[in-house]
């Protein structure tokens, strides 16, 4: 029997799609993973790139760290923190989050720099605070951006999660490719690799559907009324 | 560190396949993009089609893509050959839109000046373009080397021996060291390379300060991305 075939036949079978190990519990352990890390990654990057974007303090430190922090193969933090954690999924979300915090931030960040300076004074000459400024001004006009910081973000964890499932704590899609590795289990092998794949096309349409939506209802660049 | 000290043979064979599975995906990818990207630029129509499918390819997760290739060109599952063709691909992905920006950032007059003393189109392209394009090609070869490097680490999962060999080699036998040790080694040579990359390019390109412009360098930061 041949792979392709295999993996049809793996795809096709109703037993697959229920109970703990079907696809549906593994897609929504994945899609469950991501959120958390993405909310937590959100919680420490957001205000942190925001600030920097919207003062322009300690830029080049977030450049560099940003860069750092990217060279990081996410195999060895995961492995690493996981001999501290134990077993379970603390030290993939720990390793999953230093993933998604350099996009996120460089989307904050980058994306408030892209912002016109006049019409930042201008709206300082009108007599808004700073942060009427930021919210009403800055963020609106950077929410493209702040979304493709997000897109990055999302789609980077989502294939690093099948990755933590190198280590027994962790569900997700990423159980169909480990384990089934481990016992040659090839038709599985590549039936998990194609739910991935396709939940990573499905994810960026989304993201990419929302850019244009953010882009869409972005404020006019030259305001009218302020 | 005793443990580096009476591993140092294994940690360099590991280290000298590391640098073969990543330079073999990173000069492939720069040699394959340069011309994409270039006919990308020269024709509008199928810049955006082009720069969509590189998107798509860019998305694909890595250790999907490394278990789905066989099935595709027929390798053995466990092969190192599938890592390098799928980490090409991804090279080939960052690279082209990379290179459509470096083409689109060469002013036009020049272009119309060089026709005009003379140049024949191939000429041109080799001797104006390409060299007034390096500085934006090589922003993005500084990305797709940094990437790659530690995308090779994953092929440690299918048995594709590298630094990330120790990674889970540490993993199984709870030798913290041994984890350290590679996440060095990789960071170290991504910093190697990198610092290669910025060399070659003032030697190459003494005319122009190395770094990107901060239009192209901000668009690459936010935009597609994964492991």
């Amino acid at each position: 029997m041949s792979v392709v075939t295999g993996t049809i036949d793996w795809l096709s079978d109703g037993a697959h799609w229920s109970g703990e190990d079907g696809v549906p519990n593994r897609l929504l352990e994945h899609l469950g993973y991501t959120a958390l890390t993405i909310t937590i990654a959100a919680a420490v990057a957001m205000p942190l790139g925001l600030w920097i974007g919207h003062t322009g303090r300690l830029r080049g430190l977030a450049v560099v760290t940003a860069g750092a922090l990217r060279a990081l193969p996410t195999l060895g933090v995961l492995t690493y923190a996981s001999l501290f954690t134990g077993i379970g999924i603390r030290a993939a979300i720990f390793a999953l989050v230093l993933l998604a915090v350099p996009p996120l931030l460089a989307g904050a960040y980058s994306g408030l720099e892209a912002v016109d300076r006049q019409t930042i004074d201008a709206a300082r000459a009108v007599g808004m605070t700073e942060w009427q400024i930021l919210t009403k001004v800055e963020v609106p006009l950077a929410l493209p951006l702040i979304i493709g910081g997000f897109r990055s973000a999302t789609l980077q964890v989502v294939a690093t999660a099948t990755v933590a499932a190198y280590i027994p704590g962790p569900g997700g899609l990423g159980r169909y490719l480990i384990d089934g590795l481990a016992i040659s289990d090839y038709p599985q092998v590549v039936a998990g690799s194609v739910v991935v794949i396709v939940l990573a096309l499905v994810l960026d349409g989304l993201f990419v559907l929302l850019q244009r939506l953010a882009l869409r209802h972005r404020p006019a660049l030259v305001p009218t009324s302020v | 560190m005793t443990w580096f000290r009476d591993n140092t043979d294994k940690v360099m064979d590991l280290l000298l396949s590391h640098v073969w599975l990543s330079a073999v995906p990173i000069v492939l990818g720069f040699v394959i993009a340069v011309p994409i990207g270039w006919y990308a630029n020269r024709h509008p129509r199928l810049r955006g089609f082009l720069l969509s499918v590189a998107g798509v390819l860019y998305t694909v997760p890595s250790l999907a893509f490394f278990l789905i290739l066989p099935t595709i060109i027929g390798t053995g599952i466990l092969a190192p050959t599938n890592v390098v063709v799928a980490l090409t691909v991804y090279a080939v992905a960052i690279m082209v839109r990379s290179a459509a920006d470096a083409f689109e950032s060469v002013p036009p007059p020049v272009l119309d000046a060089a026709t005009a003393t003379g140049f024949a189109p191939a000429g041109r392209a080799f001797t104006v373009e390409l060299p007034l394009a390096g500085p934006v090609l090589l922003a993005g070869l500084r990305v797709v080397a940094v990437s790659t490097v530690s995308l090779v680490s994953v092929g440690a999962l299918i048995g594709v021996s590298n630094l990330g060999s120790l990674f889970t080699e540490g993993y199984r036998t709870d030798n913290t060291p041994e984890i350290l040790i590679g996440v060095i080694g990789i960071v170290l040579l991504a910093l190697a390379y990198d610092v290669l990359l910025v060399l070659a390019g003032r030697v190459l390109m003494p005319w122009s300060s190395t770094r990107a412009t901060p239009r192209s360098g901000l668009r690459r930061l936010v935009g597609g991305g994964h492991a």
